[in-house]
């Protein structure tokens, strides 16, 4: 990449510019109450100014659209430019939430179409489009199973989760008030069935389970799962992060889950946006449907509603219905690819990652060996005793061109490498990838390690002190 | 199919590669009881063609903003939004680049992050802020959570209109989380006092009372600002503990309810306790200027359950939005903006005046007020839709919320009044 360096904004300000031109003020009038504020501190900049800046720090981004992007557990998958064009259609764009649902039933029943593609994709028939993100649906879920709890007269502690989840997982339980209780995984990167059995007990409120998991497997076991969880009164809550393994193939449903949150944003293709935003629609059984939040989007005669208030949900999780934005998105998605493309593209992620797994595995130990879902997992076994870690092999990938895997997640494998290729690349990409890192694996037998451990040397920045930025806070100019 | 570039050959060779014969073989973990008995009821590929004829119809079916006249606001305004913004919006680099883990190949991103915290920081006066929560609503519930942790109190105390979404987005969360939620004064079971300014009916509110309140409590100063435009004109919030909003107002289309972008300020004692990502400053090996994300010893991925948030994905493009929108406002532009707003308000409150039987209900406002009409605004604003009026939002009774913003015109002013007059006689 070329090396660039942007100041910020409030260096290139100069008082006495400016970007907008807006029509001019022809009165005098204050009803505020207060006097007009003096001084803000905000910067001064020319539109030309304005654009530069702006596309000069998008040049020091990766993305997908420009390079492979193999981040696993994040789904880094093309995202569409259909997509983009017709969720800024006006009819979208400059439509207010809070408008009379009579002037917005076009968009009331694109929600509906988009519900009824998740619910027959899942086998799941109640569904929210409400949460944000991921981590907002683990919360409506997980607040449905509360509920749900409540209900039936006696709420539970517990929460269990194994320990190859993800982060979101264990907090969001205990937002709601459980106890966690983490479940070791067998040397297989399974869930050890018989701790699960030992701790499964009437003060067990559900398992938060990721499956296809964070190691990449589909656990074989996961109906007998589901199984003694019901036995037990205890709720499924199915982690639907790597759904994209699965989707147009197997139904959630069809392995026992009560609850799974989707991320749009993932398996079907709305654009992460360097952190956002996402969008975490949940699914349930119809036994937990009552609770779901509110609004939903219902259809009587031959028009669409909003509900608004229901006694028996858990109520409003955020402002408004959604991230209406990616509905457009993922629908558009949808209907592209159809029901066919969607399971031919679950087929050939999975292909792609096994690709990657089986042409890698002679030098990189893979920790749980046996075919992978939709991301493969290994880690720097092989590479540790030369001094070289996966922190090492990530920064050397990016002088290889490509964007680092996941690295340090799940934390289960010490120092995992979890490589997530998606159905998007073409086998000469990936066989580019393998071919770096082979090479990245031989030149650590050779020895180069020196070398390898000042990467990356020709990126924006080189390795930055994150011990510094906590030490000496600094987050406004 | 336009979007898998594996052929059948390709498909072959890797399959053969990893030693299986069909793809269904890596499948094998899926117990038999597992596999779905039919197909979904769902459409096969469809063209870029097709689908575009499908969500023409779908967006033609909606009343937009810029179909008629249009007045509602009620938390979502309807404001201009500069080419440039979309433009950088959608930049390949921004638009489908991940959550900046790797800064070396992610300082575009961490850049304009810290741009977004240190703008935010200095329209409401407050030191710090992180990199965007959802939402409003969700921000305001982010803060009273950071409140009952720093003054492990239970209470929260709600001052004035707070946006009704905003309250039940709190209700619904303290339902599980445990705490109260009431509107009488503080007191020392209090955590914090939230006041919205402007608030839903469009109050203005002083702060300086209520500070001394929580002063003397010992409680928290939460203002939210549901109208950010509004800060271009009114007192910065700084007498707040804790200052949360909604960005949507500067470069985020209305979008039918989001994304949005919701902001989170405060002042830097509290940083260890704050919800959600946050960008800082630092030095490369070589010294230079770099920036990457930071304190995230608070965060879910390495505190799990004791984490002060489940925050993950936030609203990045959404902060992109705001940032370069705000630039390109600066200084003078933001408060010509709020002023331009303030002004179209105030001469669309003194032409409502005019109609028999209105009055406006508000001592103080900005963008927008509560008109007390003398018929049920509910049916009136069933009846302007109908005829392409967006007149509003109805609060109950014969009271109106209504807003102006640099996007109303004296034409749209003329319309609404003269629809109304026929709708009162
Ligand atoms: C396995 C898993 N669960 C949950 C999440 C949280 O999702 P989000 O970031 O959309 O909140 C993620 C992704 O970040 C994930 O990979």
């Amino acid at each position: 990449m070329q090396e660039i360096e942007e100041r910020l904004l409030c260096e290139i300000s100069r008082k006495g510019r400016r970007a907008i031109d807006l029509e001019p003020i022809d009165s005098n009038h204050n009803r505020l109450g207060v006097d007009e504020r003096q001084s803000i501190g905000l910067p001064e900049l020319s539109e030309p100014q304005v654009l530069r800046h702006f596309v000069r720090l998008s040049q020091q981004n990766y993305s997908i659209d420009a390079n492979f992007y193999p981040l696993g557990s994040c789904t880094m998958k093309h995202n569409p430019r259909q997509n983009e064009k017709f969720s800024r259609f006006s009819g979208f764009l400059n439509l207010h939430p809070l408008q009379p649902v009579s002037t917005a039933q076009g968009a009331l029943s694109l929600m509906y179409e988009l519900k009824r593609w998740l619910s027959e994709l899942t086998g799941l028939p109640g569904v929210s489009l409400n949460p944000a993100a991921g981590a907002h649906g683990e919360l409506a879920g997980m607040m449905v199973i509360h509920k749900a709890h409540e209900m039936r007269g006696r709420q539970r502690k517990v929460v269990l989760v194994p320990d190859s989840a993800h982060g979101t997982n264990p907090a969001t339980a205990a937002m709601c008030g459980y106890t966690i209780k983490t479940i070791p995984s067998t040397k297989q990167g399974l869930v050890d069935m018989d701790l699960f059995k030992a701790s499964l007990n009437d003060d067990t409120a559900a398992f938060m389970l990721t499956n296809p998991s964070t190691c990449g497997i589909f656990d074989p076991k996961v109906k007998e799962i589901a199984d003694l969880l019901h036995e037990n009164g205890a709720y499924f809550y199915c982690d639907g992060a790597n759904f994209n393994a699965i989707a147009g193939k197997i139904r959630p449903a069809d392995f026992g889950v009560d609850v799974m949150h989707i991320n749009l944003h993932k398996t079907f293709s709305t654009p992460h946006g360097g952190g956002g935003p996402g969008s975490g629609p949940i699914v349930v059984t119809a036994e937990l449907d009552p609770y779901l939040p509110v609004p939903n989007v219902v259809k009587t005669g031959g028009a669409y509603q909003l509900v608004n208030e229901d006694e028996k949900s858990i109520g409003r999780l955020k402002s408004f219905q959604g991230h209406f934005g990616m509905f457009t998105r993922a629908l558009s998605y949808m209907l592209g690819h159809g029901a066919d493309g969607i399971r031919r593209a679950s087929e050939d992620a999975v292909l792609s990652a096994n690709y990657i797994r089986a042409s890698l595995n002679d030098l990189y130990h893979e920790p749980f060996p046996g075919n992978c879902m939709h991301e493969c997992l290994l880690n720097d076994r092989h590479q540790r005793d030369a001094g070289i870690t996966t922190m090492d092999i990530a920064k050397t990938l990016i002088e290889h061109g490509f964007h680092p895997m996941t690295v340090f997640f799940p934390l289960v494998v010490k120092n995992a490498m979890l490589i997530e290729p998606t159905e998007s690349e073409p086998k000469e990409t990936l066989d580019d990838f393998i071919g770096a890192m082979r090479q990245i694996a031989e030149d650590v037998k050779l020895g180069d390690v020196e070398k390898l451990k000042k990467n990356p040397i020709s990126t924006p920045r080189r390795r930055v002190d994150e011990v510094k930025a906590v030490r000496d806070l600094k987050v406004t100019w | 199919m336009r979007y898998l570039p594996h052929t059948d050959s390709d498909r072959q060779e890797m399959l053969a590669k990893i030693g299986v014969n069909c793809v269904d073989d890596l499948y094998d973990n899926v117990p038999a009881e597992c596999w779905p008995k039919g197909l979904p009821d769902l459409p096969t590929t469809k063209s870029e063609l097709d689908v575009e004829r499908i969500f023409v119809n779908y967006a033609k079916l909606n009343h937009a903003a810029n179909d008629g006249p249009f007045f509602l606001g009620a938390g979502v305004y309807y404001h201009h939004i500069p080419a440039t913004v979309d433009y950088i919006i959608q930049r390949s680099e921004f638009l489908t680049s991940y959550t900046p883990y790797q800064p070396e190949v992610s300082q575009g991103t961490l850049q304009y992050v810290f741009e977004f915290q240190s703008m935010v920081a200095a329209l409401t006066g407050m030191e710090i802020a992180n990199a965007s929560m959802y939402d409003g609503s969700t921000s305001v519930t982010e803060a009273a959570l950071m409140a009952k942790r720093i003054t492990k109190r239970e209470d929260v105390k709600i001052f004035g209109e707070l946006h009704p979404q905003y309250r039940e987005t709190l209700e619904t969360y303290f339902s599980v989380i445990g705490g109260n939620i009431a509107s009488n004064d503080p007191d020392e079971s209090t955590a914090c006092v939230i006041v919205q300014s402007p608030d839903f009916h469009g109050e203005i509110h002083d702060l300086t009372e209520l500070r001394k309140k929580c002063d003397e409590s010992g409680a928290l100063l939460i203002v939210v600002v549901a109208e950010i435009v509004s800060l271009g004109l009114l007192p910065a919030p700084e007498v707040a503990d804790i200052v949360v909003g909604e960005c949507q107002s500067v470069g985020i289309p209305m979008m039918y309810g989001g994304p949005y972008a919701g902001f989170f300020a405060c002042s830097k004692k509290h940083v260890r306790q704050m919800p959600g990502r946050i960008c800082g400053e630092t030095v490369d090996v070589e010294g230079r200027r770099s920036f990457v994300l930071t304190m995230n010893t608070r965060e879910q991925h390495i505190r799990r359950e004791k984490a002060t948030s489940n925050i993950c994905t936030n609203q990045g493009l959404c902060a992109l939005a705001f940032t370069v929108h705000l630039s390109l406002l600066g200084e003078e532009g933001l408060k010509h903006l709020a002023k331009l707003n303030h002004q179209k308000a105030c001469k669309l409150a003194d032409a409502l005046a005019t109609i028999e039987g209105v009055t406006i209900q508000n001592k103080t406002f900005f963008n927008e007020f509560v008109a007390e009409l003398p018929i049920e605004s509910n049916d009136l604003v069933e009846k302007l839709a109908a005829n392409g009026i967006i007149a509003g939002y109805a609060l109950g009774g014969n009271r109106l919320l209504i807003s102006a913003t640099e996007m109303t015109t004296d034409s749209d002013v003329e319309s609404l009044i003269n629809a109304i007059k026929v709708e009162v006689k």
